[in-house]
């Protein structure tokens, strides 16, 4: 018998490996894509806490969390042109000019 | 009624428990494969496709926890609307090969990963500190497009209107950003 919990568990891993990528790689774009894996993790967990409350709410933040990572997705990649274009590069580490 | 009751069981007798199992675990594999390869793959591309894999994954997932309508988002927005526009974006910026040479493909991979592990652990703990509030019995679910909409537009109804102003100031915003000379 498959329980919440089961998956819960499984939302937690997908945050972990999302978390991995976000803080192992360089590349803006791949930064991006973890995030994505990260709110997915977050969404199974939302869905799973639907189940095992028997309350529809948790599918609707879904519904939320969808459309405000589509938002986000929207100015990162649109940042990640300008960075490409201006910098002539990728990496989050050579975009330091706010260093001071 | 009672020959009534016999021909609509409840619905957790009518549902084939193992396949449910089988579907799970075959899943989870794929999805925890598909996972390792978005972060761990040196082209971006591959990543994204291995990120598409992972949505239907999850698809899969939500339709075993009975939210059908949020499958059907995950496939539409985020397989049919977000990674196209990855795909778009990766396709479109074809940077130098220096830049990309002198590109570190992985930084503090020890300790990102053992950053990563420590935090699932936390949220094990986590789950299995709350597991004991869990009610015993809950209401079926129904997450059909009727019952979702019908919640969207009531309850949710500010919400839901405020979003979309969100989505006007994302689409505002990465126009002038990705204009800009």
């Amino acid at each position: 018998m498959i329980s919440p919990i089961h998956y819960l568990v499984v939302s937690a891993l997908l945050f972990a490996i999302g978390l991995a990528g976000i803080l192992i790689r360089r590349n803006i774009l791949m930064i991006l894509l973890c995030i994505e894996v990260v709110f997915n993790a977050a969404n199974l967990a939302f869905v799973a806490y639907a189940k095992m409350w028997g309350d529809l709410g948790g599918q609707i933040m879904v519904f939320f969390i969808i459309v405000v990572a589509a938002a986000e997705v929207t100015v990162g990649l649109a940042i990640a042109i300008l960075m490409a274009r201006q910098l002539k590069t990728l990496n989050a580490d050579e975009a330091n000019f706010l260093k001071w | 009624m009672a020959a009534l009751r016999s021909l609509n069981p409840p619905h957790h007798q009518r549902k084939p428990l193992m396949f449910e199992a089988i579907f799970f675990y075959f899943c989870t594999a794929l999805l925890f494969a598909a996972a390792l390869s978005v972060i761990f793959n040196r082209q971006p591309i591959y990543s994204v496709l291995s990120l598409l894999a992972a949505m239907f994954c999850l698809a899969v997932l939500y339709v075993l926890l009975g939210a059908y309508f949020v499958a059907a988002l995950q496939i539409l927005l985020y397989a049919g609307a977000v990674l196209v526009l990855f795909l778009f974006v990766i396709m479109l910026l074809n940077l130098e090969p220096e830049a990309i040479k002198r590109m570190r493909l992985f930084t503090l991979r020890g300790l990102g990963i053992l950053m990563a592990m420590s935090l699932f652990a936390i949220l094990i703990r986590i789950f299995r500190a709350s597991s004991g509030r869990i009610p015993v019995s809950t209401p079926p679910l129904d997450g059909s497009v009727e019952e979702l909409g019908r919640l969207l537009f009531t309850t949710y109804l500010i919400p839901f209107e405020v979003t979309s102003f969100l989505i006007l100031a994302a689409l505002i915003g990465a126009v002038s950003l990705a204009k800009h000379r």
